[in-house]
Formats: C-alpha cells, structure tokens, sequence
C-alpha cells in the first residue's frame, strides 16, 4: 500500500474518535462526559486537518477549525456551565448497565466495518476506512441517546452522532462545501435550539432528566 | 417564458425569507397575522405561474420539474390557507392567554421560515441543499410545536427534536454515502450531489454503496414521514402544538420528507444492479397503514386521533409509490394532494372546536352537529372524506390503489384492506359520539372564519367529482416520471 504514513495517521485518528465514542457510552458522571465531548471534537479537528492536507483541500481547514473552536472548546463549557448552573452534576441515569451498553456498542462497530467494508471495495481504501470508521461513531451516538434518560447526555450524544457525520463528509474526497457549512450550521442551530429547551425544562420541571418528561404524557394508558 | 419561471422559483424561495425576517422584528399581531397572509398569498401566487412557465435548465442548486412543481403548487396553498385559519386561531389564543404577543412574534416568523425550508427542499436540484431545507423545515416546527411551554408541549418538542434529529442524522449519512457512489462516474466536486446528474449516471453507480445509502435515507427520510417503527414523534407534536402546525405537519410537511425519498427512488430505478426500492417501501407503508389502524381506536385526544389517521394515509401513499407503475404512482400524488387538502381542513374544524369547548378530550366533545351545526356537519363532511368513502377525492385514490393491488398482487390487496376498513370503522366509532352525542360543554358562538376549512371540502368533493383534464394529464405524466 503506498500510502504509508498518511494512511496511518488518518486511521489513528479516525480510531481515536471511536475509542473516545466508547469512552463516551459508557462514561456516568456528566462532567466527565463532557470532557471526553471536548476530546472527541479535538481529534475531530485533527482528522479534518488532516484531510485536509492530504487531499489538498484548503477548506476542510475552516471546517477543522470549527469543529476545535466550537464542539472542542464553546460546547463543552456552555454545558459545564448550565449543568453547574441547573445542579445536576450527580450521576448519570441509564436504561441499561455499561457492561451491556458496551457489548452493544462493540455489535454496532463490528456491523458498520463489516457493512461499509463490504459495499465499498473499489473505493479509494483511505475513504472508505475513514467511512466504517464514521458510521461506527454515527452508531454509537444514537446509541448513546437511546440508552440515556438525561436530557444533557442525549444532547452530547447528538453532538457525537454530529462528529461522525462530519468525519464521514470529509472522508468523502471533494464533497462540495455546501454540507460542512450545513452542518457547522446545523449544530449551531441544535445548540440555540437546545439551550431554550434546557431552560424551559428546568423552569417548568425542576429536572432535566427525559422520565420526568415522561409522566407528564398527553395519554396515559 | 424561460425568464419567468426561473423567477418564479427565486419568488416562491425569497417572499417566504423576507416575510420572515420581516415578521421577527415586526410588533403587534394583527397586523403579523395578516402579513402572514399576505405573504403565503404571494407566495402561492408566485407558485401558480411555475404551472404554465416553461422549465428552466437544471442549474447546481435549484431546478423545476413536473414533479416537484405539483409539490410546491399543493404546498403554498395549504400554507395560504392555514395561514388564514391561523389568522382567526391566534386572536383566541392571545383572548385566553395561550400565547403573548411576544410568542405569536416568533410565531410567525418561524412559519414563514418554516415555508421557506420545505420550498428550498422542495426546489433543490442538489441533495446536499434538500437536506438542509428539510433540516430548516423541522427546527422551525419543533420550536412551534413547543411554544405553548407546557409540560406536555415540551415532551412532545423535546421527543419530536430527538427522534428528527436523528432521522435526519441518517439521511445526511445517506446523502454522503450517495455522493461517494457518485465520485468514481462523475468526478468530485458539485457535479456528484447534483440530482439531475446523479440520475443520468446512475446506471454506473456502484450498486452496493447505492443500496446502503437507500437503507439510511429511507429510514432518515421516514422517519420525518412518520411511517411506522419510527413515527413515535409524530401524535405527540401534533397533539401539543398548536393547531395551524398541526395542519401544516399532516398536510405538508410529511409530504416533503416523502417527496425526498421519491426523489432518491428514482436514483435507485435508475441504477440497474441496485435493490428494487419498492418492497422495501411497500413494506413499511403497509405496516404502518395497519398499525396506524389500530392505534385509531384507542385514542382519547382527537387531535392525536388525526394525526394517528395522517400516519394511516402516509403509509398508504408510500405503499402506493412503492408498488410503482402508472397507475399506483397516479394514484399514489392523487391521495397525497386529497390527503393534504382533507387532513388540514379537518384540523381547521378541529381547531375551532378545541377553542370553543376548551379541550380536546373525544370524550368531553359531544353533539357538534347539535350545538354547532356548521362545524360539526364539516368534520362529519371531513372524517367521511378522510375515510375514503364516496363521493369525495379521497375515494378516488384509495379506489385506484387498492384494485391496482389487486390486479398485481392480490396478496398485498388483503392487508391493505383490512387497514383501511379498520381505520374507517374506528374513525366512524369516534365521530358517532363528536357528532351525534348528547351536547356537551360550551356552547358558545364562534366567531372563527370558516372560509379556509370549506374551500378545502370544497375542493376534495369537487375532485372526487370530476378531475380536470389538465390536472390528469400532469399528474399522469409526473407518474412517468415516478418509474
């Protein structure tokens, strides 16, 4: 394989992003979930960057430097700060124990390597590792937001699934700019949208936890 | 003519964005609501030309076909339409304290914003641009479906926000994995997301990648549908937002989603290798179509009953495009056209009426066409529509689907069926008490407009009675087009 060194790096990083995933899902106390948020959204960086010089593509730089600025740096502290601020840095609520949230997390990479490896053969190999890689931390995102009751922890679960999306997007050899910036703007929205409906919560429901949510249901049974 | 058309795609797309921008710096409601109006107005009459103007060369972004012109026709005019019955709606909420003037600011700027999104959606010649007008589109209806900030209103925002959130998750990863299929035939760059493009190629596509990225944006895109695993946003956000939204949602906005996954079925026919689209679709239509029916019975809420009744019909209209072919496909727009006129004209009467009676509970709303005879004998006129039985449009369609069926796979024809007799026999159950029943509650006159709730009737009753020759031949030729 000629690709050598940028080959390996580009697999290191898109490697870490997932093993940060893991991380993630199995990770009970808020600020340590954010903290590995931020780490994630900084190898994010990094993968883009690097993307972005071996593609030649100056602009996956801008899309690099968002994701370091924005997901690595203000998301994270804006979180730490309503969490402080609504105090409920206490343990996370799961639906169900880490060890089994891990084995389904480890089922959901082992399908998207087999998956993605499978449909892409021809595919240029650097592109489609980086795929199999996105789709597995896409996966463990939506894992991470079913398997959780707080409305915090579902968020960052948004914003990891976000992280593969990107990654997956500029894996993709000249996608057109049109998406990054979608999708830098996508989560801005999600954030402005996010944060009116943490304060209301907390407002209306004193909690931010989902099953409180749940018994103020329009039909009960 | 050329130069009218292309303006008329810039129209439908910029009223919308300025009457937004407008409407969020702009105080006092009245003149808001009617701004409002005026803009819908605008818009669908910029849409209206799109109907006899030549189509414009497909650029990168935005393009006109026979297709999504029929969408945009039918989608400015329910946004017309509601925003009339809107105009009526809000002065009672503002009357009963629902809402402050603050609220019904946001209000109507996000339902201009909101009608920008699905045109853009609706518009796009480049899947990327589709993607985030659907985007566009749901933010601005989970911040309206929330507006009422109560706890059952932000249960059904904060569900609606994740589970769209997700749904459109996957359909981006979909889009990607498009694009990356495309690479290799086309080249990088603008050329692999643009649709028209896409299609010409198609045939040298890799059919495994198309067939995954199919997977996702049909469970990305259906989810926004609302078909069956993935609907369960969908009675929660009808149900607690308000009204108008209600009506948008049902009539307008599952639409779009669908017309996305249309669009990429078309990708998919045109890809030789790749997985037939269809059974994939007729599959998850039909189990909605039955679950929906069942669900019908059970229901307390009757705004949540409709909306149970909107997952019905968008199961139905995706069973009828996935089993393809002239007629299902003609059948398929028809239902989807009559489906969105009669599903958002019953949620103008049943706005009304949760207005006058103060709830919404089926079991505290009985005797309509006692107490008030013009409201109850519409929503009589409305569910015996919506059911599908003679002589109103729906009829029409749900006819040409099921003896389609029949005539292909008569096995298909049983469940089918058996979802539509049920769904009838369970809207019936209801209205029989709405109706019929001893007069309860409020009695009082409404001063609500009913001009938009009739004209939509109107307009089904007139289609189940003689369909133009014109509208036939479009819709025949956009069923061509289908595949």
């Amino acid at each position: 394989m000629g690709h050598g060194l940028t080959f390996d790096v580009a697999h290191l990083l898109a490697g870490g992003l997932v093993l940060v995933s893991f991380l993630m899902i199995t990770q009970h106390r808020l600020y340590a979930l954010l903290n590995a948020f931020a780490l994630q959204a900084v190898l994010l960086a990094l993968s883009v960057a690097w993307q972005a010089n071996v593609q030649n593509a100056p602009h996956l730089y801008v899309t690099a430097l968002i994701a370091l600025l924005f997901k690595g740096i203000v998301v994270p502290v804006g979180l730490h700060r309503i969490i402080q601020r609504l105090g409920i840095h206490r343990e996370i609520e799961t639906v169900i124990g880490s060890g089994m949230t891990m084995l389904a997390g480890m089922g959901l990479v082992a399908l998207s390597m087999t998956v993605m490896l499978k449909i892409t053969p021809t595919a240029d190999p650097l592109a489609r590792e980086d795929l199999a890689f996105a789709l597995s931390v896409v996966l463990l995102g939506l894992l991470m937001m079913v398997s959780r009751r707080n409305a915090v922890s579902q968020v960052v679960g948004f914003m990891s699934l976000e992280n593969g999306l990107v990654l997956a997007g500029t894996g993709a050899r000249g996608m057109p700019l049109v998406v990054e910036i979608s999708v830098a703007f996508s989560i801005l929205i999600a954030f402005f949208v996010i944060g009116v409906f943490l304060f209301r919560i907390r407002e209306r429901f004193d909690t931010v936890d989902v099953r409180a949510m749940d018994r103020f249901r329009g039909e009960r049974r | 003519m050329i130069f009218s058309a292309a303006n008329g795609v810039i129209l439908v797309l910029v009223i919308p964005v300025i009457a937004a921008a407008v409407l969020a710096l702009l105080p006092g409601y009245r003149l808001s609501a009617q701004l409002n109006v005026l803009a819908s107005g605008l818009t669908f009459i910029a849409s209206l030309a799109l109907f006899f103007a030549d189509h414009i060369e497909p650029g990168h972004y935005l393009f006109l076909d026979d297709l999504n012109v029929a969408f945009i026709v039918l989608n400015t005019f329910v946004g017309f339409t509601t925003s009339l019955f809107s105009a009526s709606y809000i002065g009672h909420e503002l009357a009963t304290g629902r809402l402050t003037p603050a609220y019904l600011r946001f209000y109507h700027a996000m339902y201009q914003a909101m009608m920008a999104g699905m045109n853009l959606a609706l518009t796009a010649n480049n899947i990327g641009l589709m993607w985030v007008g659907i985007e566009l589109a749901t933010l601005t209806t989970v911040l309206m479906v929330g507006i009422y900030r109560t706890h059952e209103a932000l249960e059904a925002a904060w569900k609606y926000f994740i589970l769209g959130s997700v749904g459109i998750g996957l359909a981006l990863f979909g889009t990607i994995l498009v694009y990356m299929a495309a690479v290799p035939v086309v080249g990088e760059g603008i050329n692999g997301m643009v649709w028209t493009v896409l299609v010409a190629h198609a045939a040298k596509f890799d059919p495994a990648l198309i067939n995954v990225a199919f997977i996702f944006l049909l469970l990305g895109y259906g989810t926004k549908v609302g078909l069956a695993p993935l609907h369960a946003w969908l009675p929660d956000a009808h149900a607690e937002g308000p009204t108008p939204i209600s009506a948008v949602l049902s009539g307008l906005l599952l639409n779009v989603a669908l017309y996305a996954v249309l669009r990429f079925k078309i990708v998919l026919a045109a890809s030789p290798g790749a997985v037939a689209p269809g059974p994939l679709m007729v599959m998850l239509g039909l189990i909605s179509l039955v679950f929906a029916a069942f669900m019908l019975y059970r229901r307390r809420d009757i705004k949540r009953l409709f909306a149970y009744s909107s997952i019905e019909h968008m199961g139905l209209i995706a069973f009828a495009f996935g089993m393809g072919g002239p007629v299902a496909n003609f059948a398929g727009l028809l239902h989807m056209a009559m489906h969105s006129l009669t599903k958002s004209g019953i949620f103008f009467a049943v706005g009304h009426i949760a207005q006058i009676k103060g709830t919404q509970k089926i079991a505290d709303i009985r005797g309509l066409t006692v107490t008030h005879p013009w409201l109850g004998w519409s929503l009589v006129i409305g569910v015996v529509a919506i059911a599908g039985l003679p002589p109103f449009g729906v009829f029409m369609s749900e006819f040409l689907v099921v003896s389609s069926t029949f005539a292909r796979e008569p096995l298909l024809a049983i469940p089918l069926v058996l979802g539509i007799l049920l769904a009838l026999g369970a809207l019936f159950y209801h209205l029989n008490g709405l109706a019929f029943g001893e007069p309860t509650g409020s009695t009082a006159r409404s001063d609500a407009s009913y001009t938009p709730m009739i004209l939509h009737f109107g307009l089904v009753l007139v289609a189940g009675i003689f369909l133009p020759p014109m509208l036939v031949t479009w819709f025949r030729h956009v069923a061509e087009i289908l595949g």
